[in-house]
Formats: structure tokens, C-alpha cells, sequence
């Protein structure tokens, strides 16, 4: 069961994410994403959280491992979608000074 | 020491299979007080950490078994305690630092402990080497 849906265009990949985000699901999300971004190597990813019902840490750890990969490529990170409950994770965890939030 | 009006007790083996159903057992049984949907979300997301602590630290080679009991009060208080038997923490001071973790295989954030301190109202962590460690948290959800 594939955990992302996406849609690449004018080299920004965009991500939909589709589960809950915890430790059990963030290798495969992982594997997935990263599957796409070596696929299309794109300038941006967009990481749409829209569809996240439940976010704990793991995210946190996730969107950073996200960040210094496409860092290394020299591509950029953006989060996007988030509802409230993500939205207090990622405030708490001070990412937003990395990442950037639509 | 208050009496709780109920309380449930939960174990299962430290399986990442089992980290949703842990929370989700959590929040329903908390349910009946209620709660907001964020108080919810705080609960559910607290015990999410605890968990996969037990899961990735205290039994990181090997399969243990977690204890969850929950209580609720009558004043609206629920405390949780998740324990495990696994490795223990050696310095729970430091492992409580925000963005330290000892993992070196997961791409872990180190926030743990950091989120159950800002979801809930209470955090206790005790630990033994070798022993196990018990992380003991309480959240008053509010009266309407």
C-alpha cells in the first residue's frame, strides 16, 4: 500500500502525503519519496500534508532528513497544507526556521 | 493517594505495528471525559512518543513487551504510565535534552521527551540500567 501520491511540473515535485506519520510509517515514506525525488530531481519538493490526519516526532525527523538530502542536491523544501494539530508539532520542534511553510 | 474513577491496563509487545493501536486505545478510553479534539490529539501524541521510545530505545535489538495503564479522575485528571523492561537510560537528564537522541541508524529528531513536556501537564521519567524504565504523565482535561 503505497503511503504518497505525486505530481511533478516545472521541477517542483509535489508530495502528497497519505498516512498517519509515526515510526512504523516514516521508513516507507521515506523510501517512497526519496524514490521519486531521485526519479525526477527536482529544484523544490513540496511536501503536502493535507491528508495527515496524525503527526507525531517522526515527522519532525522525516522533514529533516528530507531537507539535508535535497540540501546536498542543491534543492529546496517546502511544507504545505498543514492542519493545526501538524501545525503545533512543527512549531514546537523549530523547523520552520528551515523549511519553508505554504 | 486519589482513587481513580476508572482505569485500564494494556500490554503488548514492542512492535512499531502497535504504535497506533497504542495511542488509539489511549484516546478511547480517555474519550469518555469528553475531551476536546486537540486534548485528544495532545494524549495521543504524547503516548505516540513514549511508545516508540520503548520501541526503538529500551528494546532496540530485541522484542519486549510495553505496560500502558491509564487512569481517570474525577475531577477530570488522567494520568498514563508506559513502562517497559528493556535497557534503561543511562543519564535521563541529558536524554531529556531537546534534539538529543542516541539513535544512529533512524533519522530520529530527538524530541521525544521535549513533545510529552509540551503536550502534557505532568512528565516523570524513572529508569534502571538494564532494569527498565517507567514514563509517567498527567493532562487535567478540561470541565465544560
Amino acid at each position: 500500500m503505497r503511503t504518497i501520491t505525486s505530481r511533478f511540473e516545472d521541477e517542483v515535485l509535489t508530495v502528497y502525503l497519505e498516512t498517519d506519520i509515526d515510526h512504523h510509517n516514516a521508513m516507507q515514506l521515506r523510501t517512497e519519496i526519496d524514490a521519486e525525488v531521485a526519479r525526477y530531481r527536482p529544484k523544490m519538493v513540496i511536501l503536502n500534508f493535507d491528508a495527515v490526519g496524525f503527526m507525531d516526532s517522526s515527522g519532525i525527523g522525516l522533514i529533516i532528513g528530507r531537507y539535508k538530502l535535497l540540501q546536498e542536491a542543491g534543492g529546496k523544501l517546502k511544507i504545505s497544507a498543514l492542519n493545526n494539530r501538524c501545525k503545533k508539532m512543527i512549531d514546537i520542534s523549530g523547523i520552520t526556521a528551515l523549511v519553508g511553510i505554504e | 493517594m486519589k482513587k481513580a474513577r476508572n482505569l485500564f491496563k494494556l500490554v503488548f509487545p514492542s512492535r512499531s505495528s502497535n504504535e497506533s493501536f497504542a495511542r488509539t486505545a489511549v484516546a478511547a478510553f480517555v474519550a469518555q471525559l469528553d475531551p476536546t479534539m486537540d486534548e485528544l490529539a495532545d494524549v495521543k501524541t504524547a503516548v505516540s512518543e513514549a511508545v516508540t521510545n520503548c520501541i526503538v530505545h529500551a528494546y532496540k535489538d530485541t522484542i519486549g513487551l510495553i505496560y500502558i495503564t491509564a487512569r481517570i479522575f474525577e475531577d477530570g485528571n488522567i494520568d498514563i504510565l508506559i513502562k517497559d523492561r528493556g535497557c534503561g537510560i543511562r543519564d535521563i537528564k541529558k536524554a531529556m535534552q531537546p534534539t538529543y537522541t542516541s539513535s544512529t541508524t533512524d533519522e530520529r529528531a530527538g524530541l521525544g521527551f521535549s513533545v510529552m513536556e509540551a503536550f502534557m501537564d505532568t512528565l516523570t521519567v524513572r529508569s534502571k540500567i538494564f532494569s527498565g524504565t517507567s514514563v509517567y504523565m498527567s493532562k487535567q482535561i478540561k470541565r465544560k
